[in-house]
């Protein structure tokens, strides 16, 4: 790891000047960072730990209906939150799948939405990565990309954003407030993350000294609560990333679908709101051949990057099956093996 | 540039000067208050070796600075026993075989005892099996430590009752 300049700002205010030098990092719990410094991958000349910043570890209930939740919030205290998890259940299950108890319990919302992507030749620094040194190349497009993105790919970077909490997040139009020079401003999650086109080394519109605040989920959100879902296919049951995984709510009435959100995970930079899928399914039944025809529509663009054309039609089927598990319900309690398939909840359920 | 930093660790207040910012929970731990308990795996959050409690709540040490834990309260494998007397997880262990090379055991048990604080898991051997699944064995030892959780579980809720009774 290299040396680095260590400072603790006492307000934002501090904490943005320092963080606006080049080659500055903010430090939260440091479960991604430290990690990218131990391997060479980050070497910030300045950390800037914001871990005793005033007023960012709270979760508000707000009077609208909706809940704002500071930067620094742990996962595992977001998670168990009591009526967090009763208003956005497929968020709480989604925190659940990440990573492990040790993990989540120090790790906070703020530096899960700017998780670093997996990718082996990201990690690597023997090998080409355009998104750790721009302009070298892309060891991965030729390389082992089984687990790599079919949707919104470039020939500059193949890499996907690890993150599941976000999945259900972009679903439920959560927006992120952030702190910068030029003031406070807001954008959606779903516009927090960047596609790579030409430029992967960019993975957030985030400008330098941004810092994430909070994050909010809007009151509307809680109308998905009674059929909500993540699940989530990973390689081992239990702390591994997703190869593919689904966010579905649903707004159920009188036997009729009247709203539907939808996004995947593991499947491009960013998590992917599946809004032609929405359309199809809202107005109609809950059914499987609706879900399908969802399913279809919202893999429609995809591609594969390389060895990964069977993440396509797992991505459909993943689909389906999240639909499938919204429309039975949300248990009253997450399931014992969060998100997966292979918990003894989901395994009933058709 | 000189860095001081205080610390309770299994009780005790300790004042130390950091040479170097990059020093992390677990190898101040080991290589500076001479607590080698708690074992250095991966070294990157994959493995459990290094779980420890900092302030009541298991977390893996080998990512936490150490520079940013000022004021924090640590709780090691070192500080479960009391004299002879073993901690009713340290005893599960041993009674249900929860270990074989024992590499991972201080890990295994530290987050044993953040699970059983957390009361997530229940008696549903699932959830533990979950609840557990940050602290890789690679002996293999998986059945008898849910075992041995379970049974802790039980041991320090009676205990708990008897108290309250």
């Amino acid at each position: 790891m290299n040396n680095f300049d260590y400072v603790r700002p006492a307000t934002v205010a501090e904490a943005i000047t320092a963080a606006t030098a080049p080659n500055s990092a903010y430090l939260a719990a440091g479960t991604n960072l430290l990690d990218l410094m131990k391997g060479g991958i980050a070497r910030p000349g300045r950390v800037v730990d914001v871990t005793r910043l005033p007023g960012l570890d709270r979760i508000e209930h707000l009077t609208d209906g909706g809940v704002r939740i500071g930067a620094l919030v742990r996962n595992a205290d977001l998670a168990h939150d009591a009526e967090f998890a009763r208003a956005y259940p497929a968020v709480a299950e989604a925190l659940l799948s990440g990573a492990s108890a040790q993990l989540r319990n120090a790790a906070t919302v703020g530096g899960n939405l700017l998780q670093r992507t997996r990718c082996g030749y990201f990690y690597d620094t023997a090998s080409a990565c355009n998104k750790r040194e721009p302009g070298s190349g892309c060891e991965a497009r030729d390389g082992e990309n089984r687990l790599h993105a079919v949707l919104g790919w470039s020939e500059a970077c193949i890499a996907t954003h690890p993150s599941d909490f976000c999945v259900p997040l972009a679903a439920l139009d959560a927006v992120v407030e952030i702190e910068g020079r030029s003031g406070r401003h807001e954008v959606t999650l779903e516009a927090l993350h960047r596609l790579p086109g030409d430029a992967p080394e960019r993975d957030s519109v985030l400008e330098p000294g941004d810092l994430i605040v909070a994050l909010r989920l809007p009151g509307e959100a809680r109308a998905f609560s009674a059929h909500a879902r993540y699940l989530k296919i990973r390689e081992r049951t239990s702390f591994a990333f997703a190869v593919v995984s689904a966010a579905a709510a649903l707004r159920i009435e009188q036997g009729s679908i009247r709203e539907a959100r939808l996004a995947l995970g593991g499947v491009a930079a960013k998590p992917w709101r599946a809004r032609s899928a929405e359309k199809i399914l809202a107005g109609g039944k809950p059914d499987q051949a609706a879900f399908r025809r969802a399913a279809e529509a919202a893999l429609a663009d995809a591609k594969p990057s390389g060895d990964n054309q069977f993440k396509i039609e797992l991505a459909r089927r993943i689909v389906v099956r999240a639909l499938m598990l919204a429309v039975a319900g949300t248990p009253a309690r997450i399931a014992a093996l969060p998100a997966s398939p292979f918990s003894s909840e989901v395994r009933s359920i058709a | 540039m000189n860095f001081s930093i205080s610390l309770t660790v299994n009780g005790v207040r300790r004042d130390i000067e950091l040479g170097d910012p990059r020093v992390t929970l677990l190898d101040l731990l080991r290589e500076r208050l001479d607590l080698t308990g708690t074992k250095k795996g991966c070294d990157r959050g994959q493995c459990g070796a290094c779980t420890m409690l900092v302030d009541g709540r298991r977390i893996n040490s080998c990512l936490a600075l150490a520079i940013s834990h000022h004021g924090a309260d640590i709780l090691t494998i070192e500080g479960l026993a009391r004299g002879d007397q073993l901690h009713p997880v340290q005893a599960a262990f041993i009674a249900h075989d929860g270990l074989q090379c024992g590499f991972c055991t201080p890990g295994q048990i530290m987050s044993a005892i953040g699970l059983i604080d957390e009361a997530q898991a229940g008696n549903d051997s699932e959830r533990v099996r979950e609840g557990m699944s940050g602290n890789l064995c690679r002996c293999g030892a998986y059945a008898g430590i849910t075992e041995a959780v379970l049974e802790a579980q039980k041991t320090l809720a009676d205990a708990k009752q008897g108290r309250a009774a």
